[in-house]
């Protein structure tokens, strides 16, 4: 096999399919020079994310806050608007503050854990190449650098008795600092998340709650300085007896 | 437009464009204008991968920055870094910033799409309108340069082959 520069390249960006990737593996056990080209490539992949990351973390500043103008709020509560149809009325820079008015702290910021939980599933788990930043072969690398950037010690719930594995976690910034989020997937390619984030300041301590997210449901709860939530497109049932299980196994 | 749907993306729009312009103050401007184009722009988006098209807008946006010289191609990054007596690791930092300034900025954002943002290279060659061909030859370019200057920066003068 003739490991060239783009071949290589392709391989450390995740490019190629299955046999291709484990042909390049096997092919660079005899080959250190291409070795040293694929480190080079990891390398720098590395210090990339290393410089750059902590933006990821940045609190936005105002200008980019988007903001829902108000009276789409108001209407939604009230259930009479049409998703979609008039929101690009009001679509002239509707994140910036107009002078004078109090900042309402950016959607991002303020929104409450399940909603929260809920974008970031439906982000992430839609990924089809990369769900995850560290896959659950590392899972003891992903517990301890999600630990150490949470500062707490995290507990990954075992779901394979529901059918679910772990595929791996994810960093993510939220308003009370780094987040956690771990992903599940069953053998029909379902997947599940779990959001770990400190609680928000005026979050109470709360039992199980469900909300419904559009198609996504999240069950949550927040148990001393964190929140939970699990996130799925399954029916509730189901996802209130696993996050019934979440909840056993990180207070047994 | 569902803002909902942008609002996750913001975070990773920032980092990108602090990667590509170097100063923060031109990076959040690239993002700003980036949000408000993909507002008016919103009704042509087809339902599917979100993540590129607003990456493709950057792109357009960048690029019209750059034509009109709002960005310098190869601005220089952040100077606040380094004082006289400069830990080791931050010098690391300042060579990779400035072999990232350094490179052309058509190369500079398919490095960085790629090894920053984890775009595939279809979604890159989307974003930015060429060839997957050309995606691939400005990223090995890119890299190739971009660690050029690093081993060439971080040698000390005593290490260099003396010809």
């Amino acid at each position: 096999m003739n490991l060239d520069d783009d071949l290589l390249q392709a391989f450390v960006d995740g490019m190629l399919g299955e046999s291709e990737r484990a042909s390049v593996e096997a092919a660079l056990a005899h080959d250190a020079d291409a070795n040293r080209r694929v480190l080079r490539l990891v390398e720098q992949r590395r210090l990339l994310h290393e410089r750059f990351d902590p933006v990821l973390l940045e609190p936005l500043p105002a200008r980019l806050q988007m903001r829902r103008p108000r009276w789409i709020g108001f209407a939604r509560a009230a259930g009479v608007l049409a998703v979609g149809v008039a929101i690009g009325l009001a679509a002239p820079r509707p994140w910036q503050a107009a002078p004078g008015t109090e900042l309402v702290p950016s959607s991002l910021a303020a929104a409450a854990l399940p909603a929260r939980a809920a974008r970031a599933h439906l982000v992430y788990a839609a990924e089809v190449r990369h769900p995850v930043e560290v896959d659950a072969s590392q899972q003891e690398h992903l517990v301890g650098w999600l630990s150490k950037r949470l500062g707490t010690k995290l507990k990954v719930p075992v779901l394979s008795p529901e059918g679910f594995e772990l595929l791996g976690g994810r960093l993510l910034p939220g308003p009370e600092g780094p987040v956690a989020q771990f992903m599940y997937q069953d053998g029909g390619g379902k997947r599940l998340t779990l959001y770990v984030s400190a609680r928000a300041r005026d979050e109470g301590q709360t039992a199980f709650r469900v909300s419904q997210e559009g198609a996504v449901s999240v069950f949550y709860w927040i148990d001393g300085n964190w929140g939970y939530a699990l996130s799925g497109e399954i029916d509730r049932p189901a996802l209130s007896r696993i996050s019934t299980n979440v909840y056993r196994q990180l207070n047994p | 437009m569902d803002y909902d749907q942008v609002v996750p993306y913001i975070p990773n729009l920032r980092r990108y464009a602090r990667a590509l312009v170097g100063d923060r103050h031109a990076a959040d401007d690239l993002v700003q204008d980036t949000l408000e184009r993909a507002v008016t722009k919103f009704h042509l988006w087809r339902p599917g991968n979100l993540r590129a098209w607003l990456f493709s807008i950057m792109h357009n946006v960048f690029v019209n920055q750059l034509r009109a010289r709002r960005i310098s191609p190869s601005a220089e990054m952040d100077e606040n870094f380094a004082g006289a007596t400069t830990p080791g690791w931050i010098i690391d930092v300042r060579d990779l910033e400035r072999g990232l300034a350094k490179l052309p900025a058509e190369q500079r954002e398919v490095v960085l799409m790629v090894s920053l943002e984890d775009l595939s290279y279809e979604e890159v060659s989307r974003a930015l309108g060429v060839p997957i061909g050309t995606v691939m030859s400005r990223l090995s370019r890119g890299r190739e340069k971009l660690r050029r200057h690093m081993d060439g920066e971080s040698a000390r003068p005593n290490l260099k082959a003396v010809p």
